[in-house]
């Protein structure tokens, strides 16, 4: 019984943190079919980023309320001054290239960020710990719950919830929608896609930023936290359906649960289990749980 | 005289010079060439799929098990010969190919390389976790001999440098021939317009799944050879980002021609080294620059050049 | 086809690059400089525990030791006079590039000797093509006791100890301070090192305590970052003690999470490569861990000249006090300074050849910050020494984490007798060992 709650609640910590990943990923994917490797240079930006707004924050001895929003603006700025940087200065002049040369376009990004990381931060790591140690914790039984960990899972659940709603409701997301299902019907309507590009890059560009802000507490900001997040967040996001905001929901759980599971039950496996459920859930459904109907041309 | 018989002349006399020079190059260049040519042959695999609009970034398991059939034969059995190792190393990246490739070949775009990436790293996996094999250190593949010759010193490397060459050349006229075929010419039309070519009365599926096996032999013998050279076999050979290292040389050389592929090799090797030993701590953001830089100004590849000179010259005349 | 041209261009760019670099290295001194490759992390994860430390550990040994201004017997200028001159490489990217660029350090850059790697598949992979180029190497990191057991090496040393004798000492420490230990469990990575030592621990438990018995196993993957399902196993666990073989980021990460979850109120961690964390943890690393690092290094240094030197060298310079690496990085320097100088006096006069120098490495014995180093096995060529354990105290006052109830266990305890399969020895339990 206790196995089980903690597989549940585990596997939501752990879902949480993929969903936050991935979701700035699959909505890029979604609306302009680049499969952005730069996604992982966005979360480990926003977790340098937020280790250095931790460090200007607490040192001056500022209440630890505040400390942790503003290491996620800091984040999210960041984020959206490379995202712009991105953009404007390279992505746009491929835009209608072959969607692989895109992706290696965004891969060559990712390898020059990497350097520049180590230019702006030097080699050594970071850590941002303080909101996490400020939230505290409880006690449920034997097991011993972090409270921070519990806001992550609130903050994926409004993450998720705000954007259907903003998707769904809002002017802005159902313009978005028509260039998702259709990119030339809606330019030919009058819709500026190359705005709707920009303005979409930029805030997957703040989501990638706002997942590492949010891991940076949990986590020593070191070389190389992109690379590790990069190939789980491109799974999560196979799985859901690219470019699927429930999808990556849903994907996140399967494998946040999965994961928890076979930590809790055959720890063995766990070094198997995303990429299992990825070749799963694919061999039955090779587009995504999540995935849209695709129009074939003749 | 034909275009294709011009460029098989040409490249055959490419290849007599290339291995001709060698033992006047400095040993160091014969070793980074070796491991360059032999990367190339995964490359010309996937120059065979992406004429297809498809983009593995799982070719890595092919790859490893080439390498890993060589370095198991050697520690298990008493075969040494450098022939049947690797033709032992193309089968069994060819089988698995082909088992993969029953459903790899239903996918297409991201997804399908998102696929393929993810069958490597169960690959990958499953070497880390087998620890009679070292885990992630790997372990050493012993030296090949070539019909009972046991090459020593110097010639050692000689020797696999030049079968090396001797592998790349003969799968460089192969896949030229492949692409003339009907086989071969269907790759554009099904990547521009697969239900035409289905109304044709042609499977893609099954044209893909054929291309898939060529690509993994291919991707096999590149394996094995390195296995030689490198003379250590290790799980990260089956990483993602090995294959995306394959991706990146592919892109760099260009879909072109069958030659472009092992001069974007070559000088994808040159410019790493070259990176690494100027500024130690920040090559990778020499690599992405130049890759970045290609995408945008040649968008064909280097092997695009040699056609641009060409066209200026005849314009000229 | 466009092969031809843009081969003989490519040839003719790396002859000329070649040449640039030749002529970039002439000689400035009069007695040309002992050349030194120095490989290790410069990039990647493991750049900021590992790699960067040992670079600045080579950079002011070598500096100290071109101004003779080592302790003694160090004080001689360089390496017997002559100055030396090293080139840093990196050590990140697959096994062949690491190959590659050996090859380039050894016949393009014609380096007297290489003296790094850090993981031991680079170890692994260099070894052969050392031996093949007959090129003098020194490991200074890498843990792995293969290097030595699957064949006799010539021209390969290591100096350090290799990983055996962490985990054994760890399970004699932990022996020492919990008599009654009944249940225990570990958290390490699934990878080659995780995997060594959790069996290396494991299995030297076995010996010592047969009754105790092991509870969780967790092995999650490299770099994984989330442990918060690992945390629950083990919350739910009774064990007394976790051995842990996690280093850098992971560990950090692990502390910081298990922290917040109150793991260390339940079972103490027992860290093999803990020391090199401490600096930055401060309180946030719980009271009672037991700290390994490696060998007798950084808090867990025998307090002699050497050790002193060393520490205040670099933490004048680095802001902060030198980690395991750096120690390994400053005794693998050392111990080539005295094989090179012993072969050179043999010979009399100018620079000894390789197999000199080869010659006079094997089995000699030299002090280093560490202590004693005996290179005792893999027919003189693999090096032993003392080591040490202690427990983690944070310390308010000086806001620095200190070691205490450091115990000491000597090299022939610890480690394998000569001729001896690390492996074999801990499983038929540990015959030999003099404590």
């Amino acid at each position: 019984m206790l196995t089980a709650f903690a597989i549940v609640t585990d596997g939501l910590v752990y879902a949480a943190y993929l969903f936050l990943v991935a979701v700035g990923l699959t909505l890029i994917f979604g609306v302009m079919k680049i499969l952005n490797v730069t996604h992982g240079s966005f979360y480990a930006f926003g977790a340098y980023g937020a280790a250095t707004a931790a460090g200007i924050w607490f040192d001056r001895g500022l209440p630890d309320a505040g400390g942790f929003l503003f290491m996620a603006l800091f984040a999210m700025a960041i984020g959206l001054l490379i995202g712009i940087i991105i953009e404007r200065g390279t992505l746009r002049f491929v835009y209608g290239r072959d969607e692989v040369v895109v992706v290696l376009v965004t891969y060559a990004i990712f390898l020059i960020l990497e350097d520049v990381i180590v230019l702006i931060w030097g080699p050594r790591s970071y850590a941002a710990y303080q909101p996490m140690v400020a939230a505290g914790s409880i006690d449920v039984g034997d097991l011993t719950l972090s409270i921070y960990d519990i806001g992550l899972v609130v903050l994926a659940g409004v993450v998720a919830a705000a954007g259907r709603w903003a998707l769904k409701y809002t002017r802005y997301g159902r313009l978005l929608t028509v260039v998702i299902f259709d990119r030339e019907t809606a330019a030919a309507y009058g819709i500026n896609v190359t705005v709707v590009y920009t303005v979409t890059f930029l805030i997957g560009a703040m989501l990638g930023a706002l997942g590492g802000a949010v891991m940076a507490p949990k986590i020593s900001v070191t070389l190389g936290i992109g690379v590790e997040v990069i190939v789980l967040a491109f799974a999560v996001v196979a799985i859901g359906g690219m470019g699927s905001v429930e999808g990556a929901l849903i994907g996140a759980l399967i494998v946040g649960i999965s994961r928890a599971a076979a930590v809790h039950l055959v720890p063995q496996l766990e070094l198997f289990v995303i990429y299992a459920v990825m070749a799963l859930v694919l061999g039955f459904r090779p587009y995504g749980l999540f995935s849209q109907v695709q129009p074939r041309k003749i | 005289m034909t275009m294709p018989a011009r460029s098989s002349l040409l490249g055959a006399l490419a290849f007599i010079a290339v291995a001709a020079v060698a033992p006047w190059m400095p040993p160091w260049l014969v070793s980074l060439a070796t491991i360059a040519f032999a990367n190339a042959l995964v490359v010309l695999g996937l120059i065979i799929l992406w004429r297809t609009g498809l983009v593995p970034f799982g070719q890595a398991l092919f790859y490893a098990i080439g390498a890993y059939a060589v370095a198991l034969i050697g520690r298990y059995t008493s075969v040494r010969d450098v022939f049947v190792v690797i033709l032992a190393g193309a089968i069994f990246a060819g089988i698995a190919a082909y088992l993969v490739g029953f459903l790899l070949a239903r996918y297409r775009e991201i997804f399908f390389a998102m696929l393929s990436l993810a069958m490597s790293m169960i690959l990958y996996g499953i070497l880390v976790k087998t620890e009679t094999l070292g885990s992630t250190d790997g372990f050493h593949v012993e030296a090949g001999t070539f019909f009972g010759y046991r090459p020593q010193g110097v010639w050692l490397n000689l020797s696999i440098y030049w079968l090396v060459l001797g592998f790349s050349a003969v799968m460089a006229w192969l896949v030229s021939l492949y692409f003339r075929s009907v086989a071969g010419s269907l790759s554009n039309p099904i990547r521009d317009n697969e239900i035409r070519v289905e109304f044709l009365g042609i499977s893609v599926d099954r044209l893909i799944h054929l291309k898939l096996v060529v690509s993994g032999i291919l991707a096999g013998i590149g394996g094995a050879l390195a296995a030689l050279a490198v003379q250590h076999v290790d799980p990260a050979m089956a990483y993602w980002t090995t294959s995306g290292g394959f991706v990146f040389v592919t892109i760099l050389a260009g879909a072109g021609s069958v030659g472009a592929a092992f001069v974007g090799s070559l000088v994808f090797e040159l410019v790493r080294s070259i990176a690494i030993d100027l500024v130690p701590g920040e090559w990778q953001m020499i690599l992405g620059t130049v890759l970045l830089l290609t995408i945008l100004f040649l968008p064909e590849g280097l092997g695009s050049l040699y056609g641009r000179l060409r066209r200026r010259k005849d314009a000229a005349s | 086809m466009d092969i031809r041209w843009s081969l003989v261009a490519s040839v003719a760019l790396s002859l000329a690059y070649t040449g640039g670099a030749s002529a970039q290295q002439a000689p400035a001194a009069d007695a040309p400089p002992v050349k030194l490759g120095i490989v290790t992390f410069l990039s990647g994860p493991a750049a900021s525990p590992f790699g960067v430390p040992s670079r600045n550990g080579a950079e002011i040994v070598i500096e100290a030791l071109n101004a003779g201004k080592a302790p003694a017997p160090y004080n001689t200028v360089g390496f017997g006079g002559t100055k030396i001159e090293a080139k840093y490489v990196d050590e990140a990217g697959s096994t062949a590039q690491v190959v590659t660029e050996f090859r380039n350090l050894v016949q393009r850059d014609k380096m007297d000797a290489v003296v790094g790697y850090i993981s031991s598949g680079s170890c692994l992979a260099v070894t052969p093509v050392a031996e093949e180029l007959q090129a003098l190497t020194v490991y200074f990191d890498c843990g792995t006791p293969r290097i030595f057991e699957e064949k006799a090496r010539k021209y390969v040393f290591r100096p350090p100890p290799h990983a055996t004798m962490d985990n054994t000492a760890a399970a004699r420490f932990l022996l020492a301070k919990k008599k009654d230990i009944k249940l225990l469990s570990g958290i390490n990575q699934n990878y080659a090192w995780g995997q060594d030592s959790w069996r290396d621990f494991v299995g030297a438990m076995k010996a010592l305590a047969p009754k105790a018995a092991v509870d969780k196993e967790l092995m999650p993957k490299l770099f994984a970052g989330e442990y918060g399902a690992e945390i629950s196993t083990l919350l739910t666990s009774k064990s007394e003690a976790l051995h842990t073989s996690f280093w850098d980021g992971d560990l950090e990460s692990f502390v910081y999470q298990s922290q917040a979850r109150g793991l260390s109120r339940r079972m103490p961690i027992l860290g093999t490569a803990v020391e090199s964390v401490i600096w930055r943890l401060k309180d946030k690393l719980p009271d009672g861990t037991i700290v390994g690092a490696r060998g007798a290094n950084g808090p867990l240094a025998p307090d002699n000249a050497y050790s002193r030197w060393f520490k205040q060298i670099y933490t004048e310079r680095y802001n902060s006090p030198p980690n395991y690496p750096a120690y390994q990085m400053a005794l693998s320097l050392l111990g080539l300074k005295v094989a090179w100088e012993s072969a050179q006096k043999k010979k009399g006069s100018g620079k000894p050849t390789t197999d000199e120098v080869v010659a006079s490495f094997e089995g000699i014995s030299f002090d280093a910050p560490s202590g004693l180093v005996r290179m005792a096995l893999g027919n003189g060529h693999q090096g032993i020494q003392d080591t040490a354990y202690g427990i983690y105290k944070f310390n308010k006052q000086k806001n620095e984490g200190e070691v205490v109830d450091i115990m000491r266990f000597p090299a022939e305890c610890v480690n394998p007798p000569a001729g001896q399969n690390a492996d074999d020895w801990i499983r038929d339990g540990m015959k030999g060992a003099k404590c």
